[in-house]
């Protein structure tokens, strides 16, 4: 599997994010500049969190406009494979290839720790290895990851089985406890837990592993 | 031109006979640039007058020590060509002024200490000390410090690993934001700030120049009164954006041989940057003030050298590289300007509109800076400890000291830190030391801060080795070699004959215990007139420690791990209440005097602990400090989920044995089949050891009767926290 991480400026967790990606294949990741307006040649497009242009306006709202969202739109629309962590789920939102928002934690603070999900759905390319239903822990660093969404949204995302990971304990107020979704064609995945920084034993676990061996599987 | 009167030299913090020395240095009257400029750079936050004295008498060096005080940051050597740098730094006055943007500046300012020396920040820490916690300022100033900490930190990618807070009605009017930097750099790519050579570009880079915090340096040089809050302008805003923006294109720039001299624009902005550069460098400087990059317009001379707009360098350049430089700017969409040159007349010549309005020799404003020998009273240390209640319940007290606000669990302030972010964090916080992985090897920092501010009140001296030791011990518990300090010293007003006595003995005993352990003083900050309407806080000389493991896979962690492992004390237990948490929070008393440091038994005993953790015989260590050894039980109980029956050794006294606080212990928990065997060699060894009981269960059970969910300490543990910053916990009193 070939995969590019998008670094935006403030992006910062672009190097965990290909750490992770490198450990898995054992490919080397593309780091693809915000102001190139092509991709290249790959089969996953991975949006790193941090905080884009410092997210001073609305999360996301300002990686949105910059120059290389045209192709990442272009390969999402081709049936490419994109993935939105943290920031990266926030800016997939702006950008309308995810439906709904992010907006501050419910507690208004910002929130660093591990938190337990349920794999909600295993029909797709990001989930296909996990069991449905299976508990997960991944951590969570965000202030905005309060997801919201009408409420036919939020009905059609859970009739579609696009809601994929629900907050156990939810920590930010998210609607339905949803920690990450899935876009109509299947091939866009956000969530706000960070996959990338459990992938090594010795940082507290191995839970997103599959999230990644599922990508490996189905887009070598 | 202005003349200058008493009046503006005591607007600018200088005293009558200081300014003498400027007109006699000067050969001539200084115009009012050239004031704010002495002003400033003579500043005690500057200059360390009061301190320099004494500080030379710290040991900096070691086979391992790159680069001791004196540079932005001090630099150890960590083996296979990977350098580690290291600095701490307080933020106290603007802090209490504007608690948001005074502890997020505080870290912006540390991490480019640190990265303008070449390293990636790759771990933050903190050393917090509030006012009491029914002071009606605490919570609005716990709430602002921990989110400004964390919007900054969480925004630049660097996690924040961990640190202290600490409550106290001495820092009622006053708190302490010391925040700590540990970056990693290749040891033969360190920046040094030293602009050698005449005739090379001097560029300016990163945010513009605005008037904000103007004399931050001369502020954070006085004492408080009820018109500080009024202060408000001279505290800057940080921008982490911009300076994650500064951070990437630096370490762009510096991977090119681009660069002479760089030097962060920190306390007294372009002024001390450019003067200091050209001091190390023994030549001169002249700035054209037009050509820096500017927020707001009609800034005069006086506002654009002493403006401390943060996120900005200053950086001297070879000549002729001056575009490469600049593309890298203009890629992360910084602001670059040449702004002057080096020369070879050793003067600091500032030109504004055409005219020169500043000319002064460098070393004016370095070497010549007044340093004061300061009159001092040497500290009377108290002895002894009060009487105490010899019926009190072990258990209850155990459950009280647990819950009470210098001893309750911090989670509520780590879990707003990202301190995952960089994929390396092998412990996090609510362990002795963090530890973070250097990317890509099997290798591990260790990092901590430590002070005891009721022991450097009660003693000085013995404060001050103890905070060095406390580092030394919590780097050592986790199975790291503990390498260097930096140390941050937050004093009162240094005039006051016992406050002078306090750092003198302060610097005195953590020299002494440096020495001893072998473990140098690599960089630092002093922060002094830390007082409100004349009342002082306590001493704080807060001490960073850095500490390397060779293989992160021999490393000990506070969680006890298994049912049935033998918990054994190590060290000497005499049963020392006197300042012990347990006589503050049962008893009610602040009295007797400080733990005794004994430093040949500090070394013994934590040389044996390491040596055991890094053969890999013990995975599982505990340091003894506040709060003594039922404290320690409680809290690798808890950390492990698993409990203990346990029961006391040696001494009589039930309640000293439990809750004294003496030095240079440790709990380990190990197998039944390695027990035996730890015990004789320490006996063999002549160290003190005690086998105290056994893991297992969920409860702590005390000889055999005495019984304590675990869950129920978890409750008071985790609880007052949130409760207290929820406004449930403790009513505020006017």
């Amino acid at each position: 599997m070939k995969s590019a991480v998008i670094v935006f400026p403030a992006s910062n967790c672009d190097r965990d994010a290909a750490v992770a990606l490198e450990q898995m294949t054992g490919n080397k990741t593309h780091m693809v500049w915000h102001q190139d307006s092509e991709l290249p040649e790959v089969d996953l497009v991975l949006l790193p969190g941090g905080f884009s242009y410092g997210d001073y306006l609305r999360c996301g709202a300002m990686a949105n406009q910059s120059k290389i969202m045209g192709a990442i739109k272009a390969h999402a629309h081709k049936g490419g494979a994109v993935l939105g962590v943290c920031n990266g789920f926030q800016v997939l939102t702006e950008s309308g290839l995810l439906p709904g928002a992010l907006m501050r934690n419910a507690g208004l603070k910002f929130v660093c720790k591990p938190v337990a999900l349920s794999v909600e759905e295993t029909q797709s390319v990001f989930t296909r290895k996990y069991d449905k239903g299976q508990s997960v822990t991944f951590p969570v660093a965000h202030g905005e990851g309060n997801y919201v969404a009408d409420a036919e949204t939020l009905d059609r995302l859970e009739g579609e089985g696009r809601v994929m990971f629900r907050y156990q304990d939810n920590p930010n107020g998210s609607a339905r406890n949803i920690a990450g979704i899935l876009n109509e064609k299947r091939n866009v995945m956000g969530l706000m837990p960070h996959p990338e920084r459990v992938v090594d034993d010795a940082l507290g676990g191995t839970d997103g592993r599959a999230l990644f061996q599922s990508l490996i599987e189905t887009l070598s | 031109m202005t003349n200058i009167t008493p009046e503006m030299i005591r607007e600018h913090g200088l005293d009558d006979s200081e300014y003498a020395r400027i007109k006699k240095l000067l050969g001539r009257d200084a115009n009012l640039v050239e004031l704010g400029v002495f002003s400033v750079m003579w500043s005690e936050h500057c200059s360390y007058k009061s301190t320099r004295a004494h500080l030379k008498k710290l040991p900096t060096k070691a086979p391992w020590v790159i680069q001791g005080p004196g540079e932005n940051a001090g630099v150890i050597d960590i083996g296979d060509g990977d350098a580690c740098i290291f600095k701490m730094e307080s933020h106290n006055h603007p802090s209490f002024i504007e608690p948001y943007q005074g502890a997020a500046t505080g870290v912006g300012g540390i991490m480019r200490d640190v990265f303008t020396m070449g390293a990636r920040p790759i771990a933050m820490m903190n050393a917090l000390r509030f006012g009491a916690p029914e002071h009606p300022k605490t919570r609005h100033l716990v709430s602002g410090v921990v989110s400004g900490i964390g919007g900054y930190g969480n925004c630049m990618g660097v996690p924040t690993v961990g640190g202290e807070v600490n409550f106290h009605r001495s820092y009622n009017g006053n708190i302490l934001v010391n925040a700590m930097c540990v970056g990693l750099a290749r040891a033969d790519k360190i920046f040094l700030s030293a602009a050698k050579g005449a005739g090379n570009p001097v560029v300016y880079v990163g945010s513009k120049t605005g008037r904000d915090g103007i004399h931050g340096a001369t502020m954070a040089s006085a004492e408080f009164d009820d018109a500080s809050e009024e202060k408000r302008p001279t505290v800057q805003v940080g921008d982490p954006f911009t300076e994650k923006l500064l951070l990437e294109a630096c370490l762009e720039l510096m991977a090119t041989d681009a660069i002479i001299a760089i030097q962060d624009m920190g306390a007294a902005g372009l002024t001390s940057s450019s003067a200091e550069m050209a001091d190390k460098g023994g030549s001169g400087i002249e700035l054209d003030l037009d050509k820096v990059p500017q927020r707001e317009a009609n800034m005069t001379a006086y506002d654009m050298l002493l403006s401390e707009s943060q996120e900005r360098m200053l950086a001297v350049l070879k000549p002729g590289r001056e575009d490469q430089a600049r593309k890298i700017f203009e890629k992360w969409e910084l602001d670059f300007a040449v702004i002057g040159v080096t020369t070879d007349t050793s003067r600091f010549v500032v030109k504004h509109k055409g005219a020169i309005v500043a000319d002064i020799p460098v070393t004016a404003l370095s070497d010549e800076a007044p340093v004061y020998e300061r009159p001092f009273t040497r500290p009377t240390p108290l002895n002894g400890a009060p009487a105490h209640d010899k019926k009190k319940n072990v258990l209850a007290s155990l459950q009280e000291i647990l819950g009470a606000p210098d001893m309750a669990s911090r989670r509520w302030v780590w879990e707003q830190y990202d301190h995952t972010v960089m994929a390396d964090t092998l412990q996090r916080p609510g362990g002795d030391a963090a530890v973070v992985r250097v990317h890509g090897t099997k290798k591990g920092l260790a990092i901590t801060t430590d002070v005891t501010p009721r022991y450097a009140k009660a003693d000085p001296h013995e404060g001050g080795k103890q905070a060095v030791a406390e580092a030394w011990r919590n780097l050592t518990a986790v199975g790291a070699t503990p390498l260097a300090v930096t140390d941050n010293l937050n004093y009162g007003n240094p005039q006051k004959l016992e406050i002078m006595g306090q750092i003198v003995a302060g610097i005195d005993g953590i020299g002494e215990a440096c020495r001893a352990l072998d473990f140098p003083v690599i960089g630092g900050n002093c922060s002094l007139y830390n007082e409100t309407n004349g009342e002082g806080i306590l001493p704080t000389p807060a001490i960073g420690g850095v500490g390397i493991l060779k293989n992160v896979d021999r490393m000990a962690t506070i969680a006890f791990k298994r049912q049935n492992d033998v918990v054994i004390l190590i060290g000497e237990t005499k049963g020392h209440l006197g300042q012990s948490i347990y006589l503050r929070e049962i008893e009610g008393k602040e009295e007797g005097g400080a733990p005794k440091v004994y430093l040949a038994a500090e070394k013994k005993n934590g040389d044996f602990v390491r040596g055991l953790i890094e053969r890999g015989r013990v995975d599982t260590v505990h340091d003894i400090s506040d709060g003594g050894v039922l404290v320690a039980i409680a809290e690798m109980a808890l950390a492990g989920n698993i409990g203990a029956t346990v029961g006391q050794a040696e001494i009589a006294e039930a309640i000293a044995f439990w809750f004294g606080e003496d030095q240079a212990r440790y709990l380990i928990a190990v197998p039944f089949s390695e027990a035996e065997k730890i015990v004789a060699e320490a006996r063999a060894a002549y160290i003190f050891v005690a086998e105290l009981g056994k893991t297992g269960g969920d409860a702590l059970i005390l000889d055999d009767k005495d019984s304590l969910p675990l869950a129920r300490l978890r409750e008071r543990h985790e609880g007052w926290f949130p409760r207290f910053m929820a406004g449930e916990e403790i009513p505020l009193t006017n």
